[in-house]
């Protein structure tokens, strides 16, 4: 696909602007990583490791955790 | 286009997996509920200790169903939406409500499937616990690596269709993604506990179940968040960059 640009017409949609990286990066790091702590306190905490003591979150979370497919007890 | 792009699209993306999930969390409690119910039922006949209730079944499958399965649905919307960024105008030519659903069925692919298809869901009553440090491993590895697989598999199909034209270059790297992901099946250990006379068909429904969960999240996510996307970035290049009319929605 080098150099083949078709006029656009009712079928063949803009592509839309890319997004530079560097505009994407902070968001990305530093929300990527809030996202992954959720995910890890919903998938494996009080499971395989603990940050909290007891069993309180892991009891809690129990069924989603069954039914989202992770490892649970 | 700038960095509030960026924001808008991530606050869309959690909003839309914050939608999503409340789909899924209806189709967690009409589908896979019985058949937790069910497991917890055949370990209670089956284990000679029982267990203190720290969290009351009632509070489980409902409260704390919800609560699971909505910070799942925020989360991954919020990465959903972060991968969007990238992908948005690099991986073909795709459209804003295209590259969305897209993205959200490579996500269900390669975030869930193929990590269940070596790692299936597990009932209550399934899986030893002394066990749960080495299959949670085993089960983010296998996540991970499928994810890492399947970006890699993209940058190499995009070098690759200069060369062999869209479609070769597609087939191609779905190809090698599919080889590796084979042999990470095959080396990696196999987790089989269930327990002897645990009831085959319950087991396969509670895995079905599990898989509808995703597919509706997923789905649900695709459909939201390419709408809201579409909305979003619709009008901003109609004169900026491309200078052509934007053609009429469908």
């Amino acid at each position: 696909m080098a150099q083949t640009v078709a006029p656009p017409t009712a079928t063949t949609p803009a592509v839309p602007a890319k997004l530079p990286l560097r505009e994407i990066a902070p968001w990305a790091v530093f929300f990527g990583i809030l996202m992954l702590v959720l995910l890890y306190f919903v998938g494996a905490e009080q499971g395989a490791t603990s940050v909290f003591n007891g069993t309180d979150v892991h009891e809690w979370v129990h069924d989603a955790r069954h039914l989202l497919g992770f490892p649970c007890h | 286009m700038n960095s509030a792009t960026v924001r808008n699209l991530l606050v869309r993306g959690m909003l839309a997996g914050l939608a999503a999930g409340v789909l899924a969390l209806v189709a967690a409690y009409l589908l896979g509920e019985s058949s937790v119910d069910k497991a917890i039922a055949f370990e209670d006949a089956h284990s000679h200790e029982h267990e203190m209730e720290v969290v009351s079944r009632s509070l489980q499958s409902t409260a704390g169903l919800a609560t699971g399965v909505l910070v799942y649905g925020v989360a991954f919307g919020g990465i959903a939406a972060l991968a969007y960024c990238f992908a948005l105008g690099r991986v073909g030519r795709f459209g804003p409500r295209a590259t969305a659903l897209l993205l959200s069925g490579c996500a269900l692919l390669t975030v869930y499937v193929v990590p269940f298809l070596k790692y299936p869901a597990n009932p209550p009553s399934v899986g030893d616990p002394d066990t749960i440090g080495k299959r949670t491993t085993l089960y983010f590895l296998m996540m991970l690596l499928s994810v890492l697989l399947a970006v890699a598999a993209t940058i190499v199909g995009k070098r690759l269709a200069p060369s062999l034209g869209t479609w070769w270059a597609t087939v191609v790297a779905v190809a090698a993604f599919a080889v590796v992901i084979g042999l990470a099946y095959a080396f990696l250990p196999a987790v089989d506990e269930v327990p002897k006379d645990f009831p085959a068909a319950l087991l396969w429904r509670f895995r079905l179940s599990a898989l509808a969960v995703q597919a509706v999240l997923w789905g649900g996510f695709g459909l939201l968040f390419g709408e809201l996307a579409e909305r979003l970035l619709k009008p901003a290049p109609a004169g900026a960059e491309t200078g052509h009319a934007v053609p009429a929605a469908r």
